[in-house]
Order: structure tokens, then sequence, then C-alpha cells
């Protein structure tokens, strides 16, 4: 069994669940919910199991699919995070289902394979259509589950906004695309790179290319500044479907931008020191535009959402930071192992989130008053995961932090540092100010908290991955290695 | 698992337990004495196990990360040890004085930063060094915002200036030790072990303009920590705001730990970062500032705590010129005095913080005569203002003498320089600290009461720990080299041989 079956069977999945709903409108929440996460369950144990090798690759995909340790590693990230979602979504269905047309919920299990198998198609690319079709199907997808709850009109507000927004991305990504293409004649990276290190390109038009394809990437990832419509769009989506933004989405630019920015920088690249510059000036940007604002926010959504973009930041900065003789750390890894982390942080910030909310609960700061008193357990979980999202040590938000600290100190990017250290001590504000709202003696949150063992359970794991993380991050150390060299210099 | 790990990992054990719902007052009293007896066992035990060779004792260390090479590795020297012994006795006294009725928060945030403080002295990986002093940021920050004392805004206020202030200055330290780390990395891999630095730093000594910047980094880093003058002003407020568990551990055992990281880090891996002119004057600046600045601040206090946390403050500047002499004598004077600091604040906060509990006020105008009262506690505090102002028999004494002396014996081999002036100013700020001490224990405990005002004295119970400590003190002052005789090696090895 190879490793593209599993996602060409997702997404047949996907398309069958989409048929199932339209031809049998009684069949239940709980057996289309089942049959979802059941599926993407199985994907995941035969992806672990699967064999890896590139040979088990059908002929007709080879061209264009590559098959290295950042490739897979994304593949299993897009699995766990969908499966995640999914279950977020059948735990958030009875609050849903009061914003959604005629009370259903169906298309939320469906689509999300989809977007999966797009995820794990776009791991694997190799060229610049392959990343532009994968990319597309994630959007397309990504329209629809942002504007589901159609009856709030915040859901609506989101919608719109993201899909104007991302339509206008996509064509600014095609122009790019296209530009870079009537420069270096190539479509794939390995081809990019290749023209790029000769001094026979026009440098102009690539720069040109290069910088709408950045600025394409740089909306799904929520980099400055293109950030605007984070806060907006995450507050009024689904709680499922902002951490499936927020985590997933945000992966998934990021695999790609690792990709871009590989051939971008490859061995004597004629625009490299110009790129390096972008990502500087837009990771720094991205790092205080994030931190900044949300200092000033008062609903706990709206509050990650700003903390999405922060993040975003410290990861362009990782891109930014290529490996020197003093610290053979690869910015790709460093960007994997940075997302590996992001992951157990951010879904259990918006898992509390969403446990709130389905008991009755709001979503701003002062609705988590009192929360110590109403449910330790939720508490302390929270707490690791605001402290984690904080970068505090011993949890896993340190180590990213830590790696992107030492490899802008390596390469003598003071600016850079001098902004994400604002940064940083800005996060302490915004964190530490929900970490007390929960334990004041006031109480704004529900007053009858119940939990399903499922919550319980995911909860404490969550938090326990993000302890383990921080003080042993071991298990992560062949993700750092991950040898996802400059493409020029492989060939 | 090693004795060294026990000990760190006990008092974050037992807080996990008390929020599980084990009994608050047992578990954490019983961690603390258990955690006491092992430290006194390892300081018997280290004469032998540190006997022929150098560096740490007790070590063992865990792989967690391979490139860059991280490893929980754990060791101790004798600074380790005196400070290991000063986090676990003052730990025992912050845990035993909380009253039964306070909430569980109070224990475990004690535990956290007990176990962090533990975490930080034992290490001998700087990732963990650095990572356990954070542990203590969430506790006290909570602490201070939910249980300190004053308004709701005022705490608030308090615990967001010395949340952000401590944030921002660790990640100015991050950011030193990144750059420490980077300059040592041989062959392109990251090593943050403190032996494989050492040594990375005598094979191969970094250009003497780099390890100034890096030192001076290092410096506004640790320096925030340990409230130096101007990076100060977190600290006064905090402590006396503070609940008193929190202030006795965090102006008496946590301040430590960036004094503790220049002595450790620092000092030996910058040997000649100290004593580049530019940062050596800065250096003495800012510890003038602390001495001479805070003392007049001091003096001018109207109430006990604001008193005590400003005193607290003023305290660490004999420590740093300590550290800026950069003499045998002076340095082994610094951590002797870094020890009975720990133990004379912490005796004071907790005396403080029964005061205000029985009195409700702690302005000095409005208390008077108390010594009739109460007279052991009267004898309590006596050992804590007195053993602060340096009077000899007490542990400060014996360091601030070694300290000044080993500053000033400076002269002969250079001129009479700022660093002599210091030791002069230093002295002065001697007579300072009586002159606000004196002033202070005369107006709460002599005269005759104000009407109203009672207290009782301190119940056998109560004065166990407060008699622990006082007596701590009294031995360690008498007897200085049973803590000395622990470090072993030559703490300025390398440090003096600078050019100056």
């Amino acid at each position: 069994m190879s490793v593209f079956s599993i996602e060409v069977g997702l997404a047949i999945l996907g398309l069958l669940l989409l048929v199932l709903e339209a031809f049998v409108p009684t069949i239940a929440r709980r057996t289309l919910a089942g049959i979802s996460m059941g599926g993407v369950l199985l994907a995941l144990l035969l992806f672990i199991f699967a064999n890896k090798d590139a040979a088990m690759l059908p002929e007709f995909v080879r061209p264009f699919h590559q098959f290295d340790t950042l490739a897979l590693f994304y593949k299993g990230f897009a699995l766990v995070i969908t499966l995640i979602v999914l279950w977020l979504t059948s735990e958030c269905a009875p609050y849903l289902t009061k914003y959604t047309v005629d009370g259903r919920v169906s298309e939320m299990f469906s689509l999300p394979l989809i977007v999966c198998a797009g995820m794990m198609w776009m791991a694997s690319a190799k060229d610049m259509v392959t990343v532009f079709v994968a990319l597309e199907l994630v959007t397309v997808s990504f329209y629809v589950l942002v504007a589901y709850a159609r009856k709030s009109a915040l859901a609506l507000e989101a919608g719109v906004k993201y899909l104007i927004l991302g339509a206008l991305s996509t064509g600014v990504l095609v122009y790019g695309i296209a530009w870079i293409y009537g420069a270096t004649g190539s479509l794939t990276f390995d081809g990019i790179a290749k023209a790029l290190a000769s001094p026979a390109t026009a440098k102009m038009p690539v720069l040109l290319g290069a910088a709408f394809l950045l600025a394409g990437l740089g909306f799904k990832v929520a980099a400055a500044p293109f950030q605007m419509w984070v806060p907006d769009v995450y507050q009024g989506a689904p709680i499922p479907v902002t951490t499936f933004l927020s985590v997933g989405s945000k992966a998934a630019g990021f695999v790609v931008l690792t990709r871009v920015v590989n051939s971008f920088l490859g061995d004597g690249s004629i625009i490299a020191p110009e790129i390096q510059g972008l990502l500087l000036v837009g990771g720094s940007l991205t790092v205080l535009l994030g931190s900044l604002p949300a200092m000033f926010q008062q609903s706990v959504k709206r509050l990650l959402a700003y903390s999405s973009i922060s993040h975003a930041g410290y990861l362009l900065l990782a891109l930014a930071c290529r490996d020197s003789a003093r610290m053979d750390l690869n910015s790709g890894g460093v960007v994997a192992f940075y997302l590996a982390t992001y992951l157990p942080m951010t879904v259990l910030g918006f898992l509390v989130l969403a446990i709130l909310r389905v008991n009755g609960g709001g979503e701003d700061i002062r609705d988590f008053r009192g929360l110590a008193k109403k449910s330790p357990l939720l508490a302390l979980v929270m707490t690791v995961a605001l402290a984690s999202l904080a970068g505090l040590p011993l949890t896993a938000g340190f180590m990213g932090k830590l790696f992107v600290f030492l490899g802008l100190v390596d390469h003598s990017y003071w600016g850079a540092l001098a902004c994400a250290v604002i940064g940083a001590a800005a996060g302490f504000y915004y964190y530490f100010k929900t970490i007390l709202a929960i334990y004041s003696s006031e109480v704004g949150c529900p007053e009858n908290l119940s939990l399903s063992v499922f919550s319980k359970a995911g909860a404490v794991l969550l938090a326990v991955a993000i302890v383990v993380l921080g003080v042993f991050p071991r298990p992560l150390q062949a993700l750092l290695d991950s040898a996802s060299a400059p493409v020029a210099s492989a060939e | 698992m090693s004795l060294l790990e026990i000990v760190i990992l006990l008092p974050l054990i037992a807080a996990l337990a008390i929020w599980l719902g084990a009994p608050t007052r047992a578990t954490s009293v019983g961690t603390a004495i258990l955690n006491l007896l092992i430290v006194l066992s390892l300081v018997v035990q280290f004469k032998s196990a540190s006997a022929g060779k150098a560096g740490f004792a007790f070590e063992s260390a865990r792989v967690v990360l391979e490139n860059p090479a991280i490893s929980f590795g754990v060791g101790a020297d004798g600074v380790a040890l005196i400070l290991a012994l000063l986090t676990t006795l003052v730990t025992l006294a912050a845990v035993w004085q909380i009253s039964p009725e306070k909430p569980a928060l109070y224990h475990i945030a004690s535990l956290l930063i007990a176990g962090g403080a533990l975490g930080a002295f034992l290490c001998t990986d700087i990732f963990f060094i650095y990572a356990f002093h954070e542990l203590a940021l969430i506790p006290t920050f909570l602490m201070i915002a939910l249980h300190g004392h004053g308004d709701s805004d005022h705490r608030k206020a308090v615990a967001w200036k010395i949340t952000i202030y401590l944030g921002a200055g660790s990640l100015v330290l991050l950011a030193g030790l990144a750059w420490l780390v980077l300059e040592y990395s041989g062959g392109g891999k990251l090593t943050f072990d403190l032996n494989a630095l050492r040594a990375q730093a005598a094979a191969t000594p970094l250009p003497v303009d780099k390890q100034g910047m890096i030192f001076f980094v290092l410096l506004l880093g640790f320096g925030t920590l340990v409230s130096l003058f101007p990076l100060h002003s977190w600290a006064a407020p905090a402590y006396a705001t503070a609940p008193t568990p929190v202030a006795m551990l965090h102006s008496g055992v946590l301040k430590k730990f960036g004094l503790y990281g220049l002595l450790r880090i620092a000092m030996p891996l910058l040997p000649q970062g100290v004593q580049v002119p530019w940062v050596h004057q800065a250096l003495l600046y800012m510890l003038i500032g602390n001495i001479l600045v805070m003392g007049f601040v001091t003096i001018n206090q109207k109430r006990l705590d604001d008193l005590l946390a400003n005193s607290s403050v003023m305290h660490m500047g004999y420590i740093f010129l300590g550290l800026a002499a950069g003499t045998e004598i002076a340095l082994r004077g610094a951590v002797l005095l870094m020890f009975a600091h720990g133990i004379s604040i912490a005796l004071l906060f907790s005396l403080v913080g029964r005061l205000r509990s029985q009195l409700g006020t702690l302005e000095l105008s409005k208390l008077g005569g108390l010594g009739g009262h109460a007279p052991t506690f009267t004898v309590l505090f006596a050992f804590g203002a007195f053993a602060s102002i340096g009077l000899p028999g007490l542990a400060n004494f014996a360091g601030e003498v070694m300290v000044f002396i080993g500053s000033f014996t400076k002269f002969g081999t250079t001129e009479f320089g700022m660093l002599q002036w210091s030791v002069v100013i230093g002295l002065w700020g001697v007579v300072m600290s009586a002159v606000y001490m004196l002033r202070a224990y005369r107006s709460i405990f002599h005269g005759t009461a104000a009407s109203g005002l009672f207290m009782t004295d301190t119940s056998f119970s109560q004065r166990v720990p407060l008699i622990l400590l006082a007596a701590t003190l009294l031995i360690v002052g008498c007897c200085p080299w049973l803590l000395l005789g622990l470090i072993k090696t030559d703490l300025a090895a390398g440090i003096a041989t600078a050019a100056h």
C-alpha cells in the first residue's frame, strides 16, 4: 500500500460522504462523524505502517511527487490535525447546529477529508502547478467551512472576507508563478533553483514573480502585511474550522514556503539577498503586528488569532536563517519542528474554548474567570497551553522559539532579534492576562461544566504532549535533522 | 535516579500532588524537610565525592536532544551546594509559616519556586539552568496578583511589573546565552553542556572585545533578575506586595539566580569579559547605584515592608562588588554573602508577614513598644536586622568583610581606582544599613506602644523555622569555613589573569 493511495482514498471517501449525505438526508450525525473519523484514523494507521519507499509510488505520479522526510512529516501532520478537527466538530456539534441551516453539520464531516487530501498532496509538491492545484483544493473547501454557521452574522462576515481576499491572493499567486515561469522557463522547484543559479537569468522579472508568489503564500500563512483577514475570519468561523485554519492551513502554507524558499535561496541564487531581506522584514513585521494588537484583545478567540499571526512571524524568521558553519540546523527542519510543537498548544487552547462554548460560555477573557474553581483540570491544561504559546521553558513552545533565537543570533540579524524579543515580551502580557482571569476569584465561566470523557482525555493528552516535548524533545530529532537540503545542491 | 535529580523533582511532584488533592500542609512541609535532609547528606558526602577531581560531583546526565546537544545534566560543586542548602532552608521556613486557612495555591507556588531554584542551581546544562529559573514566573505572577497585599489594582500593577521586567530580562538573557553558545560551537554542533563549553573556552578563548560584549549582554540579562541598578525598579514593590512565602523565596533564593549565573556561566566562559575596561566601569557604576542610591531610598522609607524590600535591592550591590573584583577572597565572600543575605532577608520577611497579619499596619510611625509584648519575636527580628547590617558574629559580616578586603587588595597591583572607591562607598553603605535598620528596630520594639497596638508572641511551633534561620546566621557567622570549605576549586582561576 503506497502513501499515495491513502491520499486518493481520503479524497474519494470525502466525496462519497458528500453524496451519501445528499441522497440519504436522514442519516444520523453520529454515523457520518463515525465514518469520517474512522476513515481518517484508518488512513493514519495505514500511513504509519505503509511502505515509505519512493519506489512504491505509481509510475505516473513520480514526476511531480517528492517523498522526503519533510513531505512525510507534513502528510502525517495533516492526518493528525484532520482527525482532531473532526473530533472537535463532533464535540462542538450541539452548539454549532444552532447556527447552521436546518441544524445540519454534515458537510463539516466530509469537507475536512478533502482538505486533508489536498494538504497531503501539497506536502509532496515538486512544482508550482501541483502547489497551485493542491492549494486551491484546500482553500476552496475552506471557503465553505468558514461560512458554514450561516445564521451567525460574524460567520457570514468571515466567509465573505475569506472568499474575497482568498480569491485575490490566488490571483496574485498565479501571476507570480507566471512571471517566474517566464523568467526561468521552469515550473519545478529544481528547475527554478538551477535557473536562478545561472547569471544569465534576468533578475528583475524573477524578483517581481517571487514578490507576487510570496505575497500570495503570505496570505495563506497570515504573514504581514497580508494578515488583516485573520482576526475577523478566525473569530467568525466555527471553532473546529478556526483550529483547522490556524494549524492545518498554516502548516500547508509553510511546507510550500519551505520548498519555494529553498529553491529561491539555493547555492548561488541571484535573488538570495533580496528574498532573505523580504523574509526578515516580513517576519519581523508579522511578529510585531501579531503580538502588539493582541495585547488589546478582549476575546480569547481573537487573541488566539493574533497569536497565530505572531507565530507565523517566528516561522518566517526561522525560514530566513539558513544553516551555517556554527549551527547545522536546517531551516526547513526548524520550521517543521516548530509546527509540531505548535499543534498541541494551539489545539489545546481551542479545545478548552470549545468546551466552554458547548457549556454555554462565551469567548471573551472575562468568560474564563474563575475557571480554576469550576474545573481545576481545564484550568491547569489551559495554563499549560498558554505558557507554551508564550514560549515559557519546559514547554514545547519554548523549543521552537529557542531555535529561532539561535538562528537570528547566529546570523547577527539584530533588528529581527529585537522584534522577536519585543513580540515575546508582549506575549507574556496577553497570555498571562488570560491565565490571571482563569485563577481570579470572580466567576464568569459557566456554572456547570460537563466534560465528556473524550474531552478530558484529549485535553490531558495534549497537555502532557506539550510538557514532554518541552522537556524531552528527542523524539522530534529526526525532524530537526530532516535534510531537505537546498534543491540545487542536491542535484 | 540520582539524589540531585530527586532534590529537584521532589518539590515539583509535591506541587502536582497537592493540586491533585494531597493534604496541603503535610505534603509541602514534609517535602521541604525531606529535601533539606537530602541536601545536608549531600553536603556531608561532598568531601569524599569530590575528592581528587575537578568540576562537579554527583554528576549524571540524560540526553534530551542530540543536535543541538541538550541534556538534563545535574551536578554540584561547592557553590551549587551552598545555594541548594540556602534554598531548602528558606523553603522549609516559607512553607512552614503558611497558615492553614490559606488556599492550596500558596503551597503549590512555593514548591514550584523552590523546585525551579533548585533546578537552576543544580543543573549543569545551560538549557535547563535557564529553563528551571523561568518556572517561577507564573506562580509569582499569580500569587502577587491574586493574594498580594494592598488593593486589587495595586497588586495587579505590581504583578505585571515584575512579570514584564523579568520576562523581558530573561529574553535578553536568552539572546546573550544563545550568542555565547554559538561562539563556542565546535564544528557546527551546538552544545549547552557547561563542562563541554568550559573545555572549549579553555582551548579556544574568544577575542577579548567579543568576550566583553557578550558579558555585557549577559550582565543586563542576569542583572535584571538580581535587580542591578538601574534595572531594579520591579523588585522593591514586588517584595513589599508579595504574600510572605513568595517574598521570602523570591528575595531570599530566586534572586540569587542572576548572581549565580554570572559566577557559574558568564565568568568562567568569558574569563576576560568582566575585565574589559568599559564593561568593568559600567558594572562598577551600576553597583554603586545599588549601594548609594538605593541606600538613600531605603533610609527614606516609611513602611517596614518597603524598607526591607529596598534594603534587599541595596545589598545586591555588595555581591556585585565581589564579582567585579574577581579576586579569590572577594568571590568567596560574594558566595557567602549570597547565602547570608538569603537567610537574613527570608527571616525578616517571615517576621514582617506576622507583624502585618497581627497589627494590620507596617507604618513605622504607628508602631512602637512591641518589645515588651513579644520578646522572642523581638530577639528573632534583632538577629535578622543585625545580620543585615553586618554585625560581626552573624553570617553577613563574614561575607561583607571578605568582599571588601578582597576587592581592596587589588590596590597595589593597580592604582587606587574605581574599584577601590567602590569599596569606600560600600563601607558607607554599611553605615546607611545601620541607620535604617536600627531606626526601624527602635521605632517598632522600643518606646511605649501606641494605644490599641498589641501583638502576641510567636508560639513554639511558629518559632521552629525562624530559630532554624537565626541559628544558621549565627553558626555560619562564627564558623564561615563550614560553608567556604565546600568550595574546592579556585573560583578566580582564569579570571584574575586577565590583562587590566
